[in-house]
């Protein structure tokens, strides 16, 4: 059977989000608990988790978190990351043995500091260097996976049920001040813990519930822009897409969502003759940025999350506040589960961001 | 096959190619017919009270047929036949009879109709099942708006989030497809007529072809494309500003390589005074731009064009389908050309050389396929529109189109066949009897534009029915997404080599 990457597989699943906006930290118990409850939203197939503000103690350096096949792949990756990177430290993820939970890699996680100055290229800045060389080892590197490559958070994600692959990860151990997670329903898998989500690059993770219909024109159009589309998932391709939107492009984050849910064209000529102007600008200019058919997602940074449904909310979506957290979920429950009496809940309209911000950084949504 | 360089000679080996047959019994003698056919097929001899019939001159046009009340006639091929042979088909031996008697080049009209594949057929799309939600647009918004014209590779944003970026300009079309470049002089002022109102009516250009642009259709210049070909027909500069956009036509599918050529006698004293043209001469514009012999050359071109419009419209820029399209399409992105119009060899003709129409050029499907995947690898395709035309047939042409790669399609034949061409490939003898292609004030006034522009309303209006249709089984409610979307695609009866090329998996896969 073809793995990931070989072969298209669609999905439908379950995500969950959790932020603290005054940065407090907090364990991996509550999302563990959140997403558990939406049990029967996964199949077994895939589960995981992103969490923020994990490694402050490394926090100006990138945490790689890697999968290995076999031990000679992981010789000949760490020869390419001691040639293009100071290697700060590096061991393997703790695991424990949770019953429901067989055949795992070698999974091993490495706090490194570009050496920028290997690019043969111009100046390119430090992301750029490590995202390029990410998406190397995941192209050229056949057995290994990098699955997170962000500063102070970090990716774990495994082939299971999301509660079984928390309590492999022991993630109750780990505080950070934001959790996604989610849980996989795919149409068929060889149960590869590389296409498991989230799915992330540099600190952008993505969890998401949905089979876009865009995708291969979402694929071609940030592949125009350097990129390579090796998973052939939804989550990939998204998280290029705000990559290349915020990151490359520097888009305010709000336009960007503009790109990806685009408002219709009837609403847009009911907008300001300035506003139009710019919705028509971004449409045109992204047009082929517009992510189509059913999706719901919570796209996690550095300095928040963001969830966002399709234009005409083809998926289930739910929002709450409490105090100083904000909660998205595929389902209500999985809120209430975690959160009984929220200030606030509800069910974000489709096109309509949610915007949950570390607090200071209300204004300025970038990468 | 016609052949118009007319040397007589006496002997005639040529058969006709159909047959009138009329049906005595159902015939009131009305003499329609005979009143109605241009090519004089149908003859009332009155003293015997008969009629009679020349099927040498028939071109299978129905038009007596189609209009005969009592419907007694009937027109079928010439049932006189060689002797068979693979080889020289009935169609080589005429060819060969009708040079050897009249030295001339063979002429023909429309595009292409050999059986060559048509990759159309062999394409099949997908739709939604289960994993995610089909959409009906009979309830949910779904949008076919396009935006044709150059985009900046980015947008770019003050520090408050203001957008800065001037955005060049676009022609907006409320559904992906244009009428495709058909000069006044080739068809019939009524028919130009019918497409401009059609087109503003619908929220989408037709092109005046290179023949310039009749003074009362200024009126419609939101809904126009202005041409300008190697022979300048026309061109000044109010037509140039007439216009949403200006389209140079480089190449055009039916005759790669070569200018056109609009026999003197379709030029009467109005496509005289709109060509610029004395009356009777034939009008041919060379095959090559004489101040184009290369790319830095185009360049020029597009910037004076844009200089004498104030940067205010788009410059298209048109070729036909040829072996290297894509190289080229690539460096007329870079030459500046805000979209790229690519024709055919299917593509449509008032009249080509038949050699040249039948041999020269490749499909549309498989130079689009690689023109936008050479502009993807490039990095430029987001920067330019890409555009479709010849022998675009109905609403799934035009999403398969769009899968591969298209921003829209143009449409002809699509669009004469609407005003009641019956595709009988006679155009060149400017004797249309539907009053298209003829600039016979008697045949032109058959086409009523009030009639037939709501045809063509009609027919857009349908395919664009269809096209939310297919779009919404696909999941899709917006055509953007559509675009360049290949997994959308699969292709039945491809060889690798065809699956590789037109960047699509085989059924099944």
């Amino acid at each position: 059977m073809l793995k990931e990457g070989e072969i298209r597989i669609p999905s439908g699943c379950a995500i969950s989000g959790i932020i603290d906006k005054k940065g407090k930290r907090f364990s991996g118990e509550e999302i563990i608990k959140s997403i558990a409850l939406m049990h029967e939203r996964s199949n077994g197939l895939g589960g995981g988790f992103a969490a923020y503000g994990i490694y402050p103690q490394y926090k100006e350096l990138y945490a790689f978190h890697i999968f290995y096949d076999n031990l000679s792949v992981k010789s000949q990756v760490e020869d390419f990351l001691a040639k293009h990177f100071e290697i700060e430290s590096a061991g393997s993820i703790p695991t424990k043995s949770v019953p429901n939970i067989k055949d795992q890699p070698l999974i091993w996680r490495y706090f490194v500091s570009p050496k920028i100055y290997m690019s043969k290229e111009e100046v390119i800045d430090e992301d750029e260097f490590t995202s390029r060389c990410v998406i190397r080892i995941n192209k050229e590197d056949k057995g290994a996976y990098v699955l997170s490559s962000g500063k102070n958070m970090g990716a774990f994600k495994g082939v299971g049920y999301p509660e079984d692959i928390g309590e492999f990860f022991m993630l109750d151990g780990y505080e950070a001040y934001m959790w996604t997670a989610h849980g996989r329903f795919p149409t068929n898998t060889p149960g590869w813990w590389g296409g498991a989500h989230p799915f992330t690059m540099l600190n952008w993770s993505v969890v998401h519930n949905g089979e876009i219909s865009s995708y291969d024109a979402n694929r071609r159009f940030v592949e125009m822009f350097g990129y390579k589309c090796t998973l052939q998932t939804d989550t990939e391709v998204i998280t290029y897409l705000f990559d290349l939107l915020v990151r490359k492009h520097k888009m305010p984050m709000e336009k960007a969502l503009k790109a990806v849910a685009a408002p219709f064209w009837d609403d847009i000529e009911r907008e300001s003759k300035e506003v139009q102007n710019e919705l028509k600008s971004i449409r045109t200019v992204y047009a082929s940025a517009l992510i189509n058919g059913p999706f719901s997602i919570v796209l996690g940074f550095a300095k928040g999350m963001i969830a966002l449904n399709d234009r005409i909310k083809l998926r289930s979506l739910v929002a709450a506040e409490k105090g100083d957290r904000t909660y998205i979920a595929s389902e209500e429950s999985a809120i209430k589960i975690i959160c009984e009496n929220p200030d606030k809940i509800w069910s974000p309209k489709g096109g309509e961001a949610v915007i949950a911000l570390l607090e200071g950084e209300n204004n300025e949504p970038k990468f | 096959m016609l052949c118009w360089k007319v040397k007589i000679m006496n002997l005639n080996f040529n058969s006709p190619l159909f047959e009138v047959i009329r049906d005595e019994k159902k015939c009131v003698k009305c003499k329609l017919c005979v009143d109605q056919c241009s090519n004089k097929v149908h003859l009332y001899d009155e003293k015997k009270d008969i009629f009679k019939v020349d099927d040498m001159k028939c071109v299978n046009c129905h038009r007596c047929a189609v209009l005969c009340p009592t419907k007694a006639l009937v027109i079928k091929k010439y049932s006189l036949e060689y002797r068979e042979n693979a080889m020289w088909t009935d169609s080589a031996i005429k060819e060969i009879y009708k040079q050897s008697q009249t030295g001339g080049v063979l002429l023909s009209s429309m595009g292409n109709p050999n059986p060559f594949p048509v990759y159309w057929d062999k394409m099949l799309l997908n739709a939604s099942q289960v994993t995610n939600p089909s959409i009906d647009p009979l309830r949910e918004p779904m949008e076919t708006k396009v935006m044709i014209g150059r985009k900046p590779e980015k947008l770019e944003f003050d520090s408050k989030g203001k957008l800065t970026t001037k955005m060049p300009p676009q022609v907006e079309l409320s559904v992906p497809v244009m009428f495709a470049a058909m000069s006044y002089g080739a068809i019939s002022k009524n028919a130009h007529e019918a497409l401009a109102r059609a087109a503003d009516d619908l929220g989408i250009c037709y092109n005046t072809g290179e023949g310039g642009l009749n003074k009362d259709f200024y009126k419609y210049g939101k809904s126009t494309v202005v041409q300008v070909a190697s022979g300048r027909f026309g061109v000044h500069k109010e037509y140039l500003n007439a216009g949403v956009a200006i389209e140079i036509k480089i190449g055009q599918g039916a005759k790669p390589g070569i200018g056109g050529h609009l026999p003197g006698r379709k030029v009467g004293e109005d496509v005289s005074y709109t060509r610029m043209i004395p009356v009777g001469s034939d009008a041919i514009s060379p095959a090559p731009h004489h101040d184009i012999y290369s790319i830095e050359d185009l360049r020029q071109l597009i910037f004076s064009l844009k200089e004498v419009t104030r940067y205010e419209k788009p410059i298209f820029v048109k070729i036909a389908a040829v072996h290297n399209a894509a190289a080229i399409a690539s460096g007329t992105v870079r030459a500046g050309a805000d979209a790229i119009v690519v024709d055919g060899f299917r593509g449509g003709t008032g009249a080509a050389p038949t050699r040249v129409r039948d041999n020269v050029g490749i499909p549309i499907e498989l130079a689009l396929a690689s023109i936008d995947q050479r502009l993807r690898e490039e990095g430029i395709r987001n920067q330019v529109s890409l555009l479709v035309s010849g022998s675009v047939r109905n609403s799934a042409d035009i999403v398969k189109a769009i899968a591969l790669g298209a921003d829209a399609v143009c449409i002809g034949a699509a669009a004469l066949i609407a005003l009641g061409c019956h595709m009988c490939r006679a155009c060149v003898s400017g004797k249309c009897n539907w009053g298209i292609a003829t600039q016979d004030p008697e045949l032109v006034k058959r086409l009523d534009p009030e009639v037939m522009h709501k045809r063509l309303v009609n027919l857009v209006s349908a395919w664009n029915y269809e096209i939310q249709e297919l779009l919404g089984g696909m999941g899709i409610n917006a055509v953007d997404s559509l675009r360049g979307n290949r997994l959308m695609l699969r292709g039945i009866g491809l060889n690798e080599k065809e699956l590789e090329i037109l960047g699509i998996k085989y059924a099944g896969e």
